[in-house]
């Protein structure tokens, strides 16, 4: 457990980098987590990924199924990799300011 | 794949001789890549477990309570009181070395301490000098050992990169079963507050809503309408799929990555075609959303527990009997724990097939089917139409999972299954299949990203067995039927045996299965196009 620091932004995150407390999300938090991800800049279609795994995680507590984020953003797998080089749920959630899913994935 | 783990060409020069220093005189290496991260303080409070604090496994102290030692000592004392099998286990052991070689851990790593027989060793040592006669008297030359902070380190750092898989005990000519001493050893560390988070979080994400992963009631439900909808798109039609349908006559349990991961969720559209086909009166639970259980790799009482779940829900629903998915750990805590944990169900009925009319006495006091025994069953009494050539583009083989293997004896009913929906299947060598096959290096919560050069490691000789038969026979999918499974050995493939692809047992059953009514097939289950069909998928 550290404090995660970038610009104007201070947050606690796990060891993984995962922000602890989702309600302190911005997007100003999500450009300082991609930073740790090596995704320099944000475009529409990062946005895109992260602005509907927001507002999943928000109806849900929790993060989608891979297969309904890909079939609802349109992205194949392979595409949000390209976003996220890390995939879909230690790249894109984490920006997204989401927890690590845990169990069997 | 994290940048700091060696590559493969390096790990695989795996180095046997053993350290210069007696084996109580080497410490581990506790570091990033080796271990997995302390548990947070939310989710140890959430249990109710003692000594919530941040803390971390690669700090100097770790804050353990004053009286530590006196807090270990009685907790074995009460276990070897509580479990016969504890104190025979501590006792009984000739250190003939049967089981020096058998473990995936020390075969991947050469770390002596891998070996079962020393990595038991690290608890019987201290049971010698605390609880018997010659170790009070003479310590160390009668192999006894203080109990230090040091070797509570040690404890950590082996308990936990022992994945509990029972390969060993197969070898032990005296059925010594070192998944029982690991799990005392993980009890113990509990009681000072030392835990992993990818252990005590899913656990209290099961107290909280009934699965590892936390997915609440409206989350089950929407994942299992889509994945109606995900159908309807491959075979034309909606399949039924009830969720706490009162009355069923079947209770399904499946693990929460099935509804959640790739590439579990394939073996979930499968079930739910076959249900469907048959006309199976049954129904998910969005309570009993899981059917691994992450207390078994904590502590008996958490076991206890999540499985109770399962039946105070079948109670619930009066439900005849259940019928369980493709999970790994799950089976180990039905076959061998169940009965006396929280059974026998008499509330329940003996499992018999309404398609069959086979009655499952085998389950006649868990009331539990597993999944390759009820499909096998109804391929064996030729109950499905199947079309094996929808499979042709797969060349596979099949990871026995270790706890239906080894701990309740599933062996043929997936082959049989494989055999009947798909052409191309080609065994592993045959001491790293059945009651002998190789771990895939993540079970028993140890599936974590920093621990993945140990998993590298631990899932080697299973890889190298994968290896084996991609090579001779271009076999391009692992089957298993355990979700951890389906976790860990894409990433084990990716690194060791590229172009392998990991399923379900149930996947290759849906691309095989033909139902009625339905549309043309032109893609299997993964939305790729069929063999043959192409150039359809493409117009």
């Amino acid at each position: 457990m550290a404090q995660f620091a970038w610009e104007e932004i201070s947050i606690e995150v796990d060891e993984d980098g995962f922000m602890q407390e989702p309600d302190e999300w911005s997007e100003r938090v999500a450009l300082a987590l991609a930073s740790t991800e090596g995704v320099s800049e944000l475009t529409d279609e990062h946005w895109k990924l992260v602005n509907y795994l927001r507002e999943y995680y928000q109806k849900f507590g929790i993060a989608p199924m891979i297969r309904k984020l890909c079939k609802e953003t349109g992205f194949p797998l392979k595409k949000v990799y390209e976003l996220f080089p890390s995939g879909p749920a230690k790249g894109a959630c984490k920006v997204a300011g989401l927890a690590k899913p845990t169990g069997c994935v | 794949m994290s940048d700091e783990t060696p590559k493969p060409e390096a790990l695989v020069k795996v180095d046997y001789k053993p350290p210069r220093k007696g084996w109580m005189d080497t410490k581990p290496d506790i570091s990033r890549g080796n271990i997995n991260w302390a548990a947070i303080p939310k989710s140890v409070e959430y249990l109710g477990l003692p000594y919530p604090r941040k803390w971390s496994p690669t700090d100097d102290d770790w804050q353990l309570p004053e009286n530590w030692k006196e807090i270990i000592l009685e907790g074995l004392r009460e276990r070897l009181s509580k479990y016969r099998s504890l104190q025979l286990f501590m006792d009984i052991c000739v250190r003939c070395g049967a089981c020096a070689d058998k473990c995936h851990f020390y075969i991947g790593s050469g770390d002596p301490k891998n070996m079962p027989v020393l990595r038991a060793e690290l608890l019987r040592a201290v049971y010698r000098k605390e609880f018997t006669l010659a170790g009070k008297i003479m310590g160390k030359i009668a192999g006894g050992r203080e109990l230090t902070i040091d070797v509570i380190k040690e404890w950590y750092y082996y308990f936990f990169q022992c994945t509990e898989c029972r390969r060993c005990s197969v070898f032990c000519p005296y059925g010594i079963d070192t998944a029982e001493i690991t799990m005392i050893g993980r009890e113990l560390l509990s009681l000072i507050g030392i835990g992993i988070d990818w252990i005590v979080t899913p656990v209290a994400n099961c107290f909280r809503t009934g699965n590892h992963l936390g997915v609440q009631p409206h989350g089950f439900q929407d994942s299992i309408d889509f994945a109606v909808d995900d159908l309807k798109d491959i075979i034309g039609f909606k399949v039924d799929a009830p969720v706490n349908k009162k009355g069923a006559e079947v209770l399904f349990i499946v693990p929460s990555a099935d509804y959640f991961g790739d590439p579990h969720y394939f073996g979930l559209l499968g079930y739910m075609m076959l249900f469907h086909e048959i006309g199976l009166d049954y129904t998910f639970s969005a309570y009993a959303s899981e059917g691994g259980n992450f207390g078994l790799f904590h502590s008996h009482e958490m076991m206890k527990i999540l499985n109770a779940k399962i039946y105070h829900e079948a109670e619930r629903l009066g439900v005849k009997w259940i019928l369980g998915g493709e999970c790994g750990h799950m089976w180990r805590v039905l076959n061998q724990y169940m009965d006396t944990m929280n059974g026998p169900a008499d509330f329940l009925e003996v499992p018999v097939s309404p398609m069959t009319g086979t009655r499952f006495e085998n389950t006649r006091t868990t009331k539990m089917v597993h999944i390759t025994e009820f499909t096998s069953d109804l391929i064996k009494n030729n109950k499905l139409k199947l079309d094996k050539s929808r499979n042709d583009h797969w060349r596979i083989t099949f990871h026995d999972s270790c706890n239906p293997a080894r701990a309740m004896g599933i062996l043929e009913e997936p082959r049989y299954i494989i055999r009947n929906v798909a052409e191309n299947f080609f065994e592993m060598p045959e001491n790293t299949i059945r009651e002998e096959t190789f771990c895939c290096g993540g079970g028993a919560g140890l599936g974590t990203d920093e621990n993945l050069e140990m998993r590298m490691r631990g899932g080697l000789p299973r890889a190298n067995a994968v290896k084996y038969v991609h090579d001779k026979y271009g076999v391009n999918v692992l089957t298993c039927m355990c979700a951890i499974d389906k976790a860990v050995l894409p990433t084990l493939m990716e690194y060791w045996v590229p172009g392998v692809e990991v399923g379900s047992i149930h996947e290759l059953v849906g691309n095989a299965l033909i139902m009625k009514g339905e549309k043309e097939r032109i893609v299997d289950l993964r939305n790729e196009p069929l063999p043959g069909k192409e150039a359809v998928k493409d117009v």
